[in-house]
C-alpha cells in the first residue's frame, strides 16, 4: 500500500517530467498530462481510503543523504489526507485540462512541471515519517506553489504578492524546523518514531507546541499571518488557487494534528484554548473581510481564512476535551475539524474553479462588472451554486454537516470540569453560529451579484465553460453533495482516524447507527439523517409543483415590475459594495475604510469605498521598518576593510576556544 | 410505527392547513386592539385562492431559479412544521432533523428568498436580499444560543427529548429559560418580519425588508410564498411552546392525549397570536440599523442565559 503511494507520489513527478521532453506538443501534453495526473490522483485516493483502515506501513526509501535516508509512513491519519489530495486533485486536474487552453507552450510546460511537482511535494509531507524527509517536502511545496503563484510574474503586483508569500511560508518553516528540533531533545534522531518516543517536560512540550501552531499556522492563514492568502490567490492561476486553497492549507492542518496528537501525545487543554481563541478570531475576521471584497478571488481568499477558523474550532475543542480526559467528546471534535477540513477542499477548490471559469469567460474577476452569469454560462452556474449552498452551510449539503458536528462538540461542554472552561466552550459556538449566518451573506452576494440579475458590463461572446473544465467542476459538486448525504462512511473513516491517533473511539451508539443516519453520541441526544431530510423537502416540493399546476399553469412573461418606476438601468443593482453596506455599518470599527464620496454636481456619480486589513499598519509594516533598522545596524559590520574582518576572525577563534575547552 | 407516520403526516397537514387562520387571527385581533373594523379571519384564505387562480407574470430578466424558489420555501417550511411536536413527541421524522438543523431549514429559505430576489435584477429586490441577510446573520445566532440553553438544560438537540424533559420536570422556574424566552421572543418578531423589524402590511418600498423581496411575485407563486410565511410564523409559535409551555404536548404512544392536546395547541395559538397583535400594536417600526442593536441584545440575553445555566448548575 505504502509502496503504491510511493509510485503515485513519483508518478506525479514524472507527469511533471514528461511535460519538459521538448519534442512533445504542448497542446498533446495539456489534453493528455493533466487527465493522467487526475487518474493517479483517483489512485492515491483509493490508496488512502483504504490505508485509513488498515494497519500503518513504514518503509525507508534507499533516498536522500548518505547517512540519512528517507523514511516514510502510511497510517490512517496520512491516508485520510492522501484521500482529501487525491480525490480534490482530481477534480482540479481534469479541470486543468481545459482551462490552459489558451497558454503559450513554453509557459505550458513550467506550468505542468511545477504543478505536478507541487502535488508530489504535498504527497511526500503528508507520508514523510522523518523530520528531514518533511521538511525537504514542505520546502519544495512552497517553492513550486510560488513559481506557479508568480506564472504572471512580468506584473509587478504579481511578484509583490509571490514574495510576500514566500517570506511568510519560510518563517512558519523556520517554526517548524524549531519545533523538530524541541521535540528532538539531542538524540540525534530525527524520525518521528524517535520524536514519539521522547519525553517532554510541560515547558518544552509546551513549546514544541507553540512553535507548530505559529509555523503550521503561518501556512494555513491564521490570525495575524493571513496576510499573503488574499495577495496570493489572486495573483495565482485559478486552479492553482483552487489546490493551494483546498488543499495546501490542509497540510498545516494535518501538520498540526501530526505534531500535537501524534508526537507530543499529552494534549493539554490550555493550548486547546489558545487554538479556540485563534481560530475565533480567525473565523470572525476572515468572514468579515470576505463580505467587504469586491474581487472575487480575494473574497474566495478570505472566505479560507474563515473556514481554516472553523476548522480550528473543531480542533481546538477537541484539544480542549482531550486535555480535561473526556476521549469521546475529543473525538467528536477531532472529526468534526477534520470532516470541515475535507469539506472545504471540497466546495473552496470548486469555488475557485468556478472564478476561474468566470475569469476565463468574461476577462473580470470584479463582481460589479458581472451580473447575469446564469443566462450565459449555466453549468457554471449550476455547479457554482452547490458550492454556495455548501459552504453556507445549508442542508443537506457538506459544510452543514461539519458545522453540526462542531455545533454537537460544543454541547458537550457540561462533561468538562472546569467551571471556567465549560461556559466558554458554548461561546466558541456561538463565534462559530455568528462566522457561519455571515458566510450565507457573503455567498448570497456572490451568486447574487455574480450570477443573477442582469450584467452591469457590457461582455461580448461570454462563453460556457469546456468540457473538461465541467468535468472537474461537476466531480466536485459531486463531492459536495455525497459529502453531505452519506456522512457516515467519512465519520466512520476519521472515528478510525482518530483512534489510531489517541485510542479514543465514538461511542457505540454512533458506530452501529445505519448509513444514512448521522449520531454523534447517542439517537436520544442527536441525530440527523440528510438523506430523509432531502426527500422530504424532495417530495412536498415536487407534490406541490404537481398539484399547484393541475389547477393551471398560465404564465406571462414582462418587463420587471419593481413598484412600477419606469427608467430602470443595470446600475440601479445592488452592488458588491452595497450588499455588504450594513456589515461595514454595523462592523464598521474592524475596518480601515477609504471612501470616496461624489460630489452633489457631479453627473456620473460613482462611489467607491477600500476596505484595508489593519493587520498592515499593526503587525507588518513596522516589522518590516524593524527589519530595516537592524539590517542597516548589521550594515555597520560590513567595512569592506580586510584587517576588520580578521579581526573578526580572530575574535570569533577566541570566543570558540573559550567554549569548546 | 405506520401509526407514527399517519400522525406525522397528519400533523404537518393540520399545521399547513391551519396556517393561514392563525394569520386572519392576528389581522383581527390588531384590528380590534387599533379600533378598526376586523376583516374576516378567513380573509387570508380567500386571498390564497384569488392568487392561486390569477395568471403568473414573470419578469423577463427571471430565471429558473426565480420559478423554483416558491416551491423550495414552502418545502422547507413543509419540513420545519414536520419536525416541531406540535401535537405529539413520536414523530418518526422528527430525528432527521434536530434543532440545529430546523435552524439551517431555515437559513436555506432564507438564502433562496434572497437570491432569488437578486435574481430579476431590480433594484428594490437586491435591497430586500440584503436587509433580510443581514436580519438573518443577526438573529441566527441568537436563536441557536436559544436552543442551546434549552439543549444544555435536557441534554439533547431533539426537540421531543427536549419536550419530554422540559414538561416532565418538576415546576421549578429556570432562570436561564427566562433569559432564552425573551431572546425567542424577539429573533421570533425578526425572523417573521413582523414589528418592531419589519411591518408585514407596509407599503412603503424603501422601509421594506421582507416585502421588498417578494415584489416581483405574483399569483401561484406569491401565494406559496405567503402561505410558507404563515406556516413559518406557526412553526416558530410552535417551537416556542416545546420549548417554554411544553405543557399539553402527547408524550410518546399516549393517544388518549390527542384531544387535549390539540385543544392546547388551538388555546396556546390563539393566545400567542393576540399576543403579538398586542405587541405589533404597541411597539413601532425602528430604523433599519437599531435592528442591529435589538437582535444583538437577543444575542447577548441567549449568551446570558447559557451562562446562567452553567453558574446555577454547576
Amino acid at each position: 500500500m505504502l509502496a503504491a503511494a510511493l509510485v503515485a507520489a513519483l508518478a506525479w513527478l514524472a507527469i511533471g517530467l514528461a511535460g519538459l521532453v521538448p519534442a512533445g506538443n504542448a497542446v498533446l501534453a495539456r489534453r493528455v498530462l493533466f487527465p493522467l495526473g487526475a487518474a493517479v490522483g483517483l489512485a492515491l485516493a483509493a490508496i488512502g481510503a483504504q490505508a485509513a483502515w488498515t494497519p500503518a506501513e513504514t518503509l525507508v526509501a534507499p533516498l536522500g543523504l548518505p547517512d540519512l535516508p528517507f523514511h516514510l509512513r502510511l497510517d490512517p491519519l496520512a491516508g485520510f489526507f492522501l484521500l482529501l489530495l487525491g480525490a480534490v486533485s482530481a477534480g482540479v486536474s481534469t479541470y486543468c485540462a481545459g482551462y490552459f487552453r489558451d497558454e503559450t507552450p513554453l509557459r505550458l510546460r513550467l506550468i505542468c512541471l511545477q504543478y505536478h511537482a507541487f502535488l508530489a511535494a504535498m504527497a511526500f509531507v503528508i507520508l514523510a515519517d522523518d523530520a528531514y524527509l518533511f521538511m525537504v517536502a514542505w520546502e519544495t511545496m512552497a517553492l513550486a506553489s510560488y513559481f506557479l503563484v508568480t506564472t504572471d510574474h512580468q506584473r509587478p503586483a504579481i511578484r509583490n504578492a509571490g514574495f510576500l508569500y514566500l517570506l511568510v511560508a519560510h518563517i512558519g518553516a523556520l517554526a517548524v524546523l524549531l519545533c523538530f528540533g524541541v521535540m528532538h531533545t539531542g538524540g540525534g534522531d530525527y524520525t518521528f518514531d524517535a520524536l514519539r518516543e521522547a519525553q517532554l517536560s510541560p515547558f518544552w512540550a509546551s513549546v514544541a507546541f507553540l512553535l507548530a501552531f505559529f509555523g503550521f499556522g503561518a501556512k494555513a492563514g491564521l490570525l495575524p499571518l493571513h496576510a499573503w492568502l488574499p495577495e496570493a490567490h489572486p495573483a495565482a492561476p485559478s486552479p492553482v488557487s483552487a489546490l493551494m486553497s483546498g488543499v495546501m492549507i490542509k497540510t498545516a492542518i494535518y501538520g498540526m494534528v501530526r505534531v500535537v496528537y501524534d508526537l507530543i501525545g499529552a494534549v493539554r487543554w490550555e493550548w486547546g484554548l489558545l487554538v479556540l481563541v485563534v481560530g475565533a478570531a480567525t473565523a470572525l475576521f476572515g468572514i468579515l473581510f470576505a463580505l467587504a471584497q469586491q474581487d472575487l478571488k480575494r473574497l474566495l481568499a478570505y472566505s479560507s481564512v474563515e473556514n481554516i477558523g472553523i476548522v480550528l474550532l473543531g480542533l481546538g475543542m477537541s484539544m480542549v476535551f482531550f486535555g480535561f480526559g473526556q476521549p469521546q467528546a475529543g473525538m467528536l471534535g477531532l472529526i468534526a475539524s477534520l470532516y470541515h477540513a475535507f469539506n472545504h477542499a471540497v466546495f473552496k477548490s470548486l469555488l475557485f474553479l468556478g472564478a476561474g471559469s468566470i475569469l476565463h469567460a468574461t476577462g473580470l474577476r470584479d463582481l460589479n462588472a458581472l451580473g447575469g452569469l446564469l443566462r450565459r454560462m449555466p453549468a457554471v452556474a449550476f455547479y457554482f451554486l452547490i458550492g454556495t449552498l455548501s459552504i453556507s452551510a445549508l442542508p443537506p449539503l457538506n459544510g452543514f454537516v461539519s458545522e453540526w458536528l462542531t455545533f454537537q462538540t460544543a454541547l458537550q461542554a457540561p462533561l468538562i470540569e472546569h467551571g471556567v472552561m465549560r461556559s466558554l466552550v458554548p461561546l466558541f459556538a456561538a463565534t462559530l453560529a455568528l462566522s457561519a449566518a455571515l458566510t450565507a451573506m457573503c455567498f448570497v452576494k456572490v451568486y447574487g451579484v455574480a450570477f443573477l440579475g442582469r450584467p452591469r458590463t457590457q461582455q461580448p461572446a461570454v462563453h460556457d465553460a469546456s468540457l473538461a473544465e465541467r468535468l472537474g467542476l461537476a466531480w466536485l459538486s459531486a463531492g459536495c453533495v455525497v459529502l453531505g448525504l452519506f456522512p457516515s462512511a467519512l465519520l466512520l473513516t476519521l472515528n478510525r482516524v482518530g483512534e489510531s491517533l489517541t485510542g479514543a473511539s465514538l461511542g457505540a451508539a454512533a458506530l452501529e447507527s445505519s448509513w444514512f443516519w448521522l449520531v454523534p453520541t447517542e439517537p436520544a441526544r442527536a441525530s440527523y439523517s440528510p438523506v430523509i431530510f432531502l426527500l422530504v423537502v424532495l417530495a412536498v416540493v415536487l407534490v406541490t409543483i404537481r398539484v399547484v399546476l393541475l389547477y393551471h399553469g398560465r404564465v406571462r412573461i414582462a418587463d420587471p415590475w419593481d413598484c412600477g418606476f419606469p427608467e430602470q438601468s443595470t446600475r440601479m443593482q445592488d452592488t458588491a459594495e452595497g450588499f455588504a453596506q450594513p456589515i461595514r455599518q454595523i462592523f464598521g470599527p474592524v475596518y480601515l475604510l477609504r471612501r470616496h464620496l461624489p460630489g452633489p454636481d457631479d453627473s456620473h456619480p460613482r462611489y467607491s469605498v477600500k476596505v484595508e486589513d489593519r493587520h498592515w499598519y499593526w503587525v507588518y509594516l513596522p516589522l518590516a521598518r524593524l527589519a530595516g533598522i537592524l539590517s542597516a545596524k548589521v550594515a555597520l559590520l560590513q567595512r569592506g576593510r580586510i584587517s576588520t574582518y580578521l579581526l573578526y576572525s580572530f575574535f570569533t577563534l577566541i570566543a570558540l576556544l573559550v567554549f569548546v575547552r | 410505527m405506520n401509526a407514527g407516520v399517519a400522525l406525522q403526516v397528519l400533523q404537518s397537514i393540520l399545521v399547513v392547513l391551519i396556517a393561514p387562520l392563525v394569520m386572519g387571527w392576528v389581522n383581527v385581533c390588531r384590528a380590534w386592539l387599533q379600533n378598526r373594523s376586523a376583516p374576516s379571519v378567513w380573509l387570508p384564505y380567500y386571498t390564497l385562492a384569488k392568487l392561486f387562480h390569477k395568471d403568473a407574470i414573470i419578469a423577463h430578466t427571471a430565471s429558473p431559479l426565480f420559478r423554483w424558489m416558491p416551491y423550495v420555501l414552502f418545502g422547507c417550511m413543509w419540513l420545519a412544521a414536520g419536525i416541531v411536536p406540535v401535537l405529539a413527541t413520536d414523530l418518526p421524522f422528527a430525528p432527521a432533523a434536530d434543532i440545529i438543523a430546523l435552524v439551517g431549514v431555515f437559513a436555506m429559505a432564507r438564502v433562496a428568498t434572497a437570491l432569488a430576489a437578486m435574481d430579476t435584477g431590480t433594484a428594490f429586490g437586491g435591497l430586500g436580499a440584503r436587509r433580510e441577510m443581514m436580519v438573518g446573520f443577526l438573529a441566527e445566532p441568537a436563536m441557536l444560543m436559544t436552543l442551546f440553553t434549552a439543549a444544555f438544560i435536557s441534554g439533547s438537540t431533539q426537540l421531543a427529548t427536549i419536550v419530554d424533559t422540559l414538561a416532565h420536570r418538576e415546576f421549578a422556574i429556570y432562570p436561564s429559560l427566562a433569559f432564552a424566552g425573551v431572546a425567542f421572543l424577539m429573533v421570533l418578531l425578526a425572523e417573521n418580519a413582523r414589528i418592531p423589524v419589519d411591518n408585514p402590511t407596509t407599503h412603503l418600498e424603501l422601509t421594506m425588508i421582507h416585502e421588498a423581496m417578494i415584489l416581483e411575485y405574483s399569483a401561484r407563486h406569491l401565494a406559496l410564498i405567503e402561505w410558507a410565511v404563515a406556516i413559518k410564523l406557526v412553526a416558530y409559535m410552535t417551537i416556542g411552546f416545546a420549548l417554554f409551555l411544553p405543557w399539553g404536548i402527547a408524550p410518546a404512544g399516549d393517544w388518549g392525549a390527542l384531544p387535549l392536546a390539540l385543544a392546547a395547541l388551538g388555546a396556546k395559538l390563539a393566545l400567542a397570536g393576540a399576543g403579538l397583535a398586542f405587541l405589533e400594536t404597541l411597539l413601532a417600526k425602528m430604523r433599519i440599523f437599531l435592528v442591529a442593536e435589538f437582535l444583538s441584545t437577543a444575542f447577548l440575553l441567549a449568551v446570558l442565559g447559557m451562562l446562567i445555566h452553567f453558574l446555577v448548575h454547576a
